[in-house]
């Protein structure tokens, strides 16, 4: 009985569990509620991927209406990867977050703090789960407006305009969505996914199917922070507390890579979007821009949250290069990279918060020789840096691996030495961190620095061991991509 | 194609470029908000005159009535106006924040505050 409402639990659950923290107003206790509703929403994820692997495409009329008339959560292999990345990283940043948001956040701020994530948190799952268009823009409001007030809470008086700043571009960007979703409607007169894209092929040529696509295309990337879209994400990233960078980091754009790829190939098709429209050539010259010109800016940046934050913005360009490139590889390649890239810099910004325990701002000044007064947390970031490189044995490698077969599968041979070239870039803005970890002598300030607790260590680690693990064994990760890749590539409908 | 078959539709258009255009143009946190708001409304507006069917009646079940306007985009417009209501909301709670943080709401004197550390 139960396991039949599995995907409409993913949503409820949290958004039910929000005012419950708010009721409570105390710290500990919304801790534990999201906690607990964290691992309960993986463990629901994880069962309905398991499902989908083992019996197909899960449909879920919400409120027994059925689609199209009614609201349809539709579960097929796409969104269960993104879901489960989406609970996993959930449940390890709220099992870590306990004294990171006590050091960060004033106390009585923290069941507001909690509520906000849950509401996220529901946000997010409710995007990729949900098969109705309009669906798509509550969800994607109700994470967003949840993330203006996380990063609002920030240490910083400038996390206050980052958010400020992020809620106008936010704002614009769904509102883009909205538009290009009402254009769809009035051509078609339905609002369900699957039913769009039987109802499409019909009037596809028109014009306001192809001004929705260009809103569309817009709207998601403004979310997305594609380059040159991506003015918000730094100043964001960098002001917001540890835990949401490290939650956003790894969620919120891969949701929004996620709504890309389900509208090109779900509800335009694949032949529209990557044959007959000029896209691939624009997402590839925009993807390119992303990664030499971010990667550049991250090389000369001393604070170290915000230089990972423009390397995020590089490393969205190599998620969009593997769908301009239309083939199953490099599809593949941007289905793992979402997944790889998750938890790569989930770890990097979590050990991050473990740094900025002890310090107040973490430039490459600040951690001077902090190698030898954090070993485990200063590895973990070698680690990640490693990832973000593209070194063989850590899930960075398997990412490039396969966007370098799609750009020759193309013949874009020049696009493959790019990729390699821009890599170099990562070392450079990787080796900084290191030099100034290993190679420096410590301060006064940092030898007063401690490692950080257990409870913030063994979460962060949890994701460093994932890079390496599943940089190893790409059975799961790049065997699911693949798959999707092929679904994505056959039109899915 | 005449120009008054599609009034609705410029008129939906031209508050969205003005929307806009506030929002980039003006350096005012309050302002930018307004035109935020323009810029949402005039979605509303491309909503609504979809549905709507001259001469049409609510979608009820009466002797005599045969013509209605479609509901549907009217409830996704409701849930659009609070959504907009709570942006808004959120967005002057922001900037009362960051006037008290530093004293002005005018985006150039708040930068040129950042810049000295």
């Amino acid at each position: 009985m139960i396991a039949h409402h599995l995907p409409a639990l993913q949503v409820v659950v949290p958004l039910l569990a929000a005012p419950l923290c708010v009721m409570l107003r105390g710290a500990r206790a919304a801790w534990l509620i999201a906690l607990g509703v964290s691992w309960a929403m993986f463990i629901v994820a994880g069962s309905l991927l398991a499902r989908v692997l083992r019996e197909g495409v899960i449909s879920y009329a919400l409120g027994s209406w059925e689609p199209p008339w009614g609201i349809e959560y539709r579960v097929d292999l796409l969104n269960a990867f993104v879901v489960v990345l989406v609970s996993l990283v959930g449940a390890l940043v709220i099992s870590y977050s306990r004294e990171s948001v006590d050091h960060e956040v004033r106390r009585e701020q923290h069941y507001l703090f909690y509520a906000a994530y849950l509401l996220c948190l529901a946000g997010l799952l409710g995007i990729a789960i949900t098969g109705d268009a309009f669906n798509v823009f509550v969800f994607l409001e109700i994470s967003s407006l949840s993330t203006y007030v996380l990063i609002a809470l920030g240490r910083d008086r400038r996390a206050l305009t980052a958010s400020y700043q992020y809620l106008i571009m936010g704002t614009i960007g769904a509102t883009f969505i909205v538009i290009g979703v009402g254009l769809l409607y009035l051509m078609t007169g339905t609002l369900n996914m699957h039913d769009l894209a039987q109802r499409l092929p019909a009037v596809e040529h028109t014009r306001p199917v192809l001004a929705a696509l260009a809103f569309l295309t817009v709207g998601i990337s403004l979310k997305l922070a594609l380059f040159p879209l991506h003015l918000w994400l730094p100043n964001a990233y960098a002001f917001a507390p540890s835990v949401v960078t490290a939650f956003l980091a790894a969620t919120a754009t891969k949701v929004a890579v996620y709504l890309l790829l389900r509208f090109y190939f779900t509800v335009f098709g694949a032949p529209l979007v990557l044959g007959e429209m000029p896209l691939p050539e624009i997402l590839l010259a925009l993807s390119l821009a992303a990664m030499f010109a971010m990667s550049t800016v991250a090389i000369f940046q001393d604070d170290v949250k915000r230089m990972l934050a423009y390397s995020s913005v590089a490393q969205i360009g190599y998620i969009t290069l593997g769908v301009s490139t239309g083939t199953a590889a490099g599809l593949t390649g941007t289905v793992v990279h979402l997944f790889n890239h998750g938890i790569t810099k989930g770890s990097l910004f979590l050990l991050l918060g473990c740094m900025a325990m002890g310090m107040r701002r973490i430039t490459l000044q600040h951690i001077r020789g902090i190698g030898r007064i954090m070993p485990l947390t200063t590895f973990g970031v070698v680690v990640g840096g490693l990832s973000l490189i593209g070194v063989p044995l850590t899930v960075g490698f398997v990412s490039k691996w396969y966007l370098v077969l799609g750009a020759l599968e193309r013949g874009w041979w020049w696009v493959a030495a790019l990729i390699l070239a821009s890599s170099l870039l990562a070392v450079v803005y990787v080796w900084r961190i290191v030099e100034a970890a290993y190679f420096k002598a410590p301060g006064e300030q940092v030898a007063k620095l401690r490692e950080a607790p257990l409870s913030m260590l063994v979460p962060a680690w949890v994701l460093v061991v994932a890079t390496l693990y599943f940089g190893v064994d790409t059975r799961f990760t790049a065997g699911v991509a693949a798959r999707v890749a092929e679904l994505l590539l056959g039109g899915f409908r | 194609m005449t120009f008054t078959a599609h009034f609705n539709y410029w008129v939906a258009m031209a508050l969205l470029t003005v929307g806009l255009y506030i929002v980039i143009a003006r350096g005012n946190l309050v302002k930018k908000l307004v035109g935020l708001s323009i810029f949402q409304t005039s979605v509303y507006l491309l909503y609504i005159s979809a549905g709507k069917i001259i001469g049409g009646t609510a979608p009820i079940i009466a002797e005599g009535l045969r013509v209605y306007s479609n509901p549907l985009p009217h409830v996704l417009i409701l849930t659009a106006i609070v959504v907009g209501v709570a942006t808004l909301a959120l967005g002057l709670a922001l900037v009362v924040r960051i006037k008290e943080a530093y004293g002005t709401i005018e985006e150039d004197e708040i930068h040129s505050q950042d810049e000295e550390p």
